[in-house]
Order: structure tokens, then sequence, then C-alpha cells
């Protein structure tokens, strides 16, 4: 049922590769066990709604909007959390449940 | 009736400030058992009920993915507090609640002071608090504790869940949905049969929390023996819910409990604090202070403006400080004197105790200029943006974004910088950051440079002086680098830090604070530097009747048998080693020290160095005074800090054999290349 109302799989894209300004919906975190835990329990868990607000001056960390605050991620943490395009409408959160 | 109340919170939500209006000044500093996080405790009463606030360190979640959760989990799961106050950010309360919902399934009867009441309103959220109270079950009191509001009626709301509290706290179930209840109902059924689990933790929080992987909780399980039973059963149902949802179990549970705390949310606040309704000042500060072409150059100006004004501000105090208890030394050693009291007692009193004095008392101004800058970078929200835009460059080199301001802040004077630490909240960034600041070349190590180099380099003395300098730094990220990759390999470094909304800092917090640093400092550091002066003072005074810190006397004698170790170095006579033996006092005692011991005073210096120093082993002189053991102020700061004399002695054995390595490598590679 998780992939049933039309996104696919092939969309998903790494957090980090985002441009500023650009949103997403979280669909999966991976990653080493204590960076996945925080990730999650910071609140980027599937279906979120993010957007990405900044990057450092040399690209790295990034920093990303959501649930009313901004969080700063390095590169290689944002590597571990997987994004659909916000495009996908109508099953925002829908899709996690 | 003695309640003891634990305080939660994440940062940047107003706990401290929170902590401060209930306890006052009844406040107690120390640390966690076994490790350096700071606990502070305070009292307060209310309706005659005697309350101990147990403060928890700032934290987003229980799931002791850091030292600071692991603390506080431990602390509610274990010690069982009576009640614990929950602070939560009106401005932002989704994110705050996450805590709240967790605290709530272990157990913890809770109170939620929801704090920044001010704040909310300006950003045009409006919060339902008895909605609130009625969806999570528990009393909800509005404060601004920045302002000192809605803290009496906390303080009675708290005085009256503990007197009502009778028996078990009620069982607050989080629904988990139609595919995990199913989960949690059979792990429970299990558990349920065999008896009590984890004390305190009910079967139902137990199979919740297992079945997200809770470190805590799978360690209890495999020690009853419970863990293979406990698995056949996650892996009889849960591969059909992963698959159907297509992530993990952890995941699965997290977001149901974020889902939870956003359908409270979304029922009790106003206003939906939606993508586009963002705090805009904010925002526009942010697009300057974090942007690509002014981020790090603001960056360097603000931490270089803090950097001179610390000590422009504080060095006249230092000096006043260093004049008076000079001054008073004297007049006490001649009131003694006069007294009639041997030159023993007198000489013990002026160099001995109020020397001692004196060196600790001098590092009080530095740590509160500083400590007050720090306050004011973090309390602002600066300081996170700092990081944000130095992380990079800094995790390159082994560290972390904000363990440039302790960097930096080394050049004056290491003993502040060790303190500036603080700041970061990960141990493994900490200790790495702990243990290449002495690297940094302090202010006080200057003067040393600066005479050799005029004696040794004449018009190249410059070039010298800034080598020294560049060579600390490179010291310090390769020992970085190298720490990182051995002592420190299992342990990973993580940013994932917040950038909270700018807000006008506290005066009253800042000054708080610097004092608080700088006291601490005063009371648990003082100790081990007074200490150390005596020790010294005893050394070189002693077999009595010798001339102070003479050849004949105990350091005098050691630097006689510690000589030859210095041949190789190329500076292998007993002055040298008693001089770098006095460095341990201050850095730049070195110089008195030689003008002392070669009769020839500081001004006779220029004459009486070439004598024993050539060129090439007056720099491989400077690069041990540069890299070894930092003075007495730095390693009781280091003790004090860390909590540990194991990685004190490492630090103080570790940077004395770098040092020695370099002076070494330095007098030998100068000969190989001809330059002896």
């Amino acid at each position: 049922m998780g992939l049933s109302c039309g996104c696919s799989n092939e969309n998903e894209r790494v957090l980090s590769s985002l441009s500023i300004g650009e949103s997403g919906i979280v669909s999966k975190v991976t990653g080493e066990a204590g960076l996945k835990r925080r990730i999650l329990e910071m609140g980027l868990v599937p279906g979120t709604q993010i957007r990405v607000e900044r990057k450092a001056p040399l690209n790295d960390p990034v920093s990303v909007w959501f649930r009313g605050y901004e969080l700063s991620l390095r590169v290689e943490e944002a590597n571990a959390v997987l994004v659909r395009s916000a495009g996908c409408a109508g099953c925002s959160g829908g899709c996690a449940r | 009736m003695s309640w003891t109340v634990a305080l939660a919170g994440n940062p940047n939500t107003g706990k401290t400030s929170l902590f401060n209006a209930l306890t006052g000044a009844s406040q107690h500093v120390g640390n966690w058992p076994g490790v350096t996080v700071e606990r502070k405790e305070g009292r307060f009463r209310s309706s005659g009920a005697e309350m101990t606030l147990v403060d928890l360190p700032g934290i987003y979640s229980l799931g002791a993915a850091s030292l600071d959760e692991e603390i506080a989990a431990d602390f509610l799961l274990r010690n069982r507090p009576d009640l614990a106050i929950v602070v939560a950010d009106a401005s932002n309360l989704e994110r705050s609640l996450y805590l709240a919902v967790q605290m709530l399934e272990i157990g913890t009867p809770l109170v939620v002071a929801l704090n920044m009441m001010d704040t909310a309103a300006e950003k045009g959220i409006v919060i339902d608090v008895e909605k609130l109270s009625a969806l999570l079950g528990v009393p909800v009191v509005p404060t601004v504790a920045r302002r000192k509001e809605g803290i009496e009626a906390l303080k009675e709301r708290v005085a009256i869940a503990l007197k009502e509290k009778s028996g078990p706290p009620e069982q607050f179930s989080l629904p988990y949905g139609e595919r995990l209840t199913p989960l949690f109902d059979d792990l429970e059924a299990f558990l349920t049969e065999r008896g009590e689990f984890l004390p305190g933790l009910s079967p139902r929080a137990t199979a919740v929390k297992f079945t997200e992987g809770d470190r805590v909780v799978l360690a209890a399980a495999d020690a009853k023996g419970f863990r293979n039973g406990m698995e056949d059963l996650v892996a009889k149902k849960g591969k059909k819910i992963e698959d159907e949802l297509g992530y993990d179990l952890q995941t699965a549970v997290i977001e149901r409990r974020w889902g939870f705390v956003s359908g409270v949310t979304a029922e009790a606040v106003q206003r939906d604090l939606s993508l586009k309704a963002r705090l805009s000042i904010s925002d526009r500060i942010d697009r300057v202070v974090t942007s690509r072409s002014l981020g790090l150059p603001l960056f360097f100006l603000v931490t270089w403006a803090i950097f001179r004004l610390t000590y422009a501000l504080g060095d006249p105090l230092v000096e006043f400080l260093e004049g008076f208890f000079e001054v008073l030394g004297e007049h006490a050693g001649e009131f003694l004197a006069s007294a009639g009291a041997s030159e023993i007692i007198s000489s013990f009193v002026q160099d001995g105790l109020v020397g001692g004095l004196g060196s600790v008392v001098v590092f009080f101004p530095h740590i509160f200029i500083l400590f007050a800058f720090i306050a004011l970078l973090e309390d602002s929200g600066y300081m996170a943006r700092g990081a944000f835009v130095m992380d990079r460059v800094m995790h390159l080199m082994g560290l972390h974004g904000k363990s440039f301001i302790p960097m930096l802040m080394g050049f004056g004077c290491n003993v502040p910088s060790i303190m500036a630490t603080r700041i970061l909240e990960q141990p493994r960034d900490r200790m790495i950051t702990l243990l290449v600041l002495p690297f940094m070349s302090c202010s006080a190590r200057l003067p040393v440079f600066v005479l050799f180099a005029g004696i040794f380099f004449g018009a190249h003395a410059g070039t010298a002086v800034f080598s020294l300098y560049v060579l600390g730094i490179v010291v310090a990220v390769l020992a970085a680098k190298v720490l990182g990759s051995t002592l420190f390999k299992g342990e990973s470094s993580q940013l994932v830090m917040e950038l909270p909304p700018y807000h006008v800092p506290s005066f009253s917090m800042v000054l708080r604070h610097a004092w608080e640093r700088g006291f601490l400092f005063l009371q648990k550091a003082g100790t081990y530097i007074l200490l150390s002066v005596i020790a010294v003072w005893l050394l070189a005074s002693f077999p009595w009747g010798v001339e102070y810190g003479s050849s004949e006397s105990f350091v005098g004698r050691i630097g006689h048998v510690l000589a030859p170790f210095f041949a190789p170095a190329g500076f292998g006579f007993w002055q040298a080693a008693v001089a770098l033996f006095f460095g341990f006092l201050a850095k730049e005692v070195v110089v008195g020290t030689l003008g002392a011991l070669l009769g020839a005073g500081e001004a006779g210096l220029a004459a009486a160095l070439p004598v024993l120093f050539t060129p090439l082993s007056a720099y491989a002189f400077l690069v041990m005074v540069l890299l070894y053991v930092p003075c007495v102020a730095v390693v009781a700061a280091f003790r004090r800090e860390t909590g540990s004399w194991r990685w004190t002695f490492f630090m103080v054995a570790y940077t004395t054999l770098i040092g020695y390595g370099g002076a070494v490598l330095v007098y030998q590679g100068g000969k190989l290349l001809g330059l002896g």
C-alpha cells in the first residue's frame, strides 16, 4: 500500500542533492544506527515535508526547514535522508501510512 | 516531605531561565557521576512542599543517541523522580512535544511548562492550553521564564500534582495504529507472563522500546534472557509490516510517535507553522549571516573582535590583580618577618601561598569576559550559525564547527579556551579539541619567543616567531587527525544541529553565566593550581638554606638529572631543564628563570644565552617551549573539564613527548642539513 498512491521509487533522491529553496517529502532514512536514530527523532520521518533553506559557504552543511524549525546537517548526514519530490501531491503523509 | 523533580526540555527553549526563575540562588553545580556533563540542582517550595529540582541536560529525545540523552534517560528510568517538568517552546510546540510524549510513555508523571508564550504571541501563534492539557492528560502551565511570569503558578501546579499522586501513574498509551498495535499486544502478553522486566517500565512501554531498538531495553532483554523470545515475536509480524510500509520497524515506531505529536499540535495550536509561516526577521538576518560571500568573513570578524576585546578588557584587570598579589605577598612576608616568624614561614606565605592564590585569581577576568561573549553568542543564536559556516573546514581537520572558538581563544590564553570547549556537546569533539588546544601558542609563550628570536635570529626574528605559531597550528591539526582516527575511531562525529531563531539575549543571563564559569574555575581548578605552586616552591626552596631554584636546590638537582636527556635536542644543560620546569608554572617564567640562573638578569641574557645556545638549539628550545606540557593552570582546567586524571596524565605525557620529539627532530634535522 505504501507506494500505491502513484509515487514511484524512481524519483527518490538524497536530501543533500536538493538545491536551496527546493522542497521534498522524506521517504526513508538510512545510515549508521546512531545517526539514523538521531535524524528520525529530530522529526525527519517518512512523510515529513521539508525544504532546503540554505547551504553553508562551502555547500556543506545544509540547513533544512521542517516541523516549524530549522536543522542543519553535514552533507554526509543529509545523504542518509531520502526524499521524494514534493510535486508528488495528494499523497503527502498518506504514503507513509 | 521533600520531592525530587526533574527539569527536562529541548535546548533553546529557555530551560536555563526557567531553572533560575524556579530555584533563585539556591543552586548547586556538580557533575553527573563518571561523566563530564554538568549537573545542576536547586530547591524551591510551594504550598508546604519542598522540592529538589534536578536540571537534566538539554535534549531533543530520549533515544540515547548522545551522552546527554543517555544521562537523562538513565535518570528518569533508574532514579524515578517524583515528577518531571518538561519545558516546551510555545513558539515551536511540535518539536518540543516529542520529548514530552516520550517521557509520558515511560511513565514519568509530568507537568508541562509552556514557555516563551510571548515569542509565540509575536509569531501569531495561539495555543489552547486546556485542550493541550486534555490531549496529553497532564497539567500545562503557560510561562515566560525570562520575565518570571507564570513561575508561581507552575510551582503550585507541581505541588498539587505531587500531592495528588498516589499509586502508579495512569498508563499513557499512544495510538500506534493498526499495524504496530497487534505486535505490541503480543510482546506485552509475553512480558506480562514473565513478570517485571525493567523496574518501573510497564510491559507496554517495554514492548514499544524493544521494537524501536532502544539500547537500554535491548540490553535488559539480553540480561534476562528474553531477547530471543521477543525477537521471534517481532520477526513473526514485523517483516510483513516492514514490507507494507517500505521502511523498518524503528522508523515505523518513531514515525507514529511524530504522527501523534503532529496531531496534538494541530488540534491545540491555532496557527499551524506551515512552510511559509517563517519568522521573517531571523530569515533575513540569516540571508546575510550564512551567505556564501559574507558568512565566513563575518564569522572571522566576530570571533576576532571577541578575541581582541577579551584580552583588551581583561589585561588591565589581570595586571592590577598581579600587582595586588605581589604587594600583598611582600606585605605578608614583611609582616611575618617583623612578627618574628622564621624565614621559611614568611617565604612560604609570600611565594607559595599568596603567590599561588594570585596565580589562580589572575585567570578570572579573562574567563569572565570570554564567557560573557560566549553566552551572548549562544543566547542570541549566532553560535549555531558560526558552527554552520565553519563546520566544513573544521571537520576536514577532524574537529567540529564549534571547535573554532576555543582554538582561536587559545592564542590568548589556553585556560579560558579549555573552559570554552563546553560549547561542544559531543564527548568526542570535546575531548579532541581539549587535547589539541594546548598546541595553540598562548600569549605567555610569546615573551620567550621574542627574547630568543631577538637574540638569535636578528632581522628574521619576526619570521621565526611566526613560524612557531604556524607550527603550533600544524601540530594541533595533525594531532586532531591522528587522535580522531585512533583513540576516538569508533565514535562518530555528528553535526545535526538546530539553527534556532535569533533573539535578543538577556543581559542578566549573560552576566550570571559568566560569573558562574569564573567562579567554578576558582573553586575547582584553583585548588590544583595552588597545590602545584606550593609544590614547586617546596622543590625550589629545599633543602632549606640554598638559594631559591639554584643548582643545589631539589629543582636544580632534578635539572642535573634531566639535562642529559635534552642533549639530543641541543640544550643538555641543567639551567635549560630547570627553566622548563619552572615554565610549568607559567611559560613566560622560562625567561626570568634563565636570567636568574645565568646570573645575568633578563637584560643580560643577550650576552649570556649565545654561550649556551646556537641558533639551531635555540630554535629547538623554542619548539619545546611551544609544545611541551602546558602550564599548571591549563592542566588544572583540563582536569576540571574532563573530570579524569587518566586523560589529564595522558595530555601531560603526550604533549611533553611531542615537544621533546619536535625539539630533537629540529636539532638533529638541522644538523644534518648543516645548519648547526
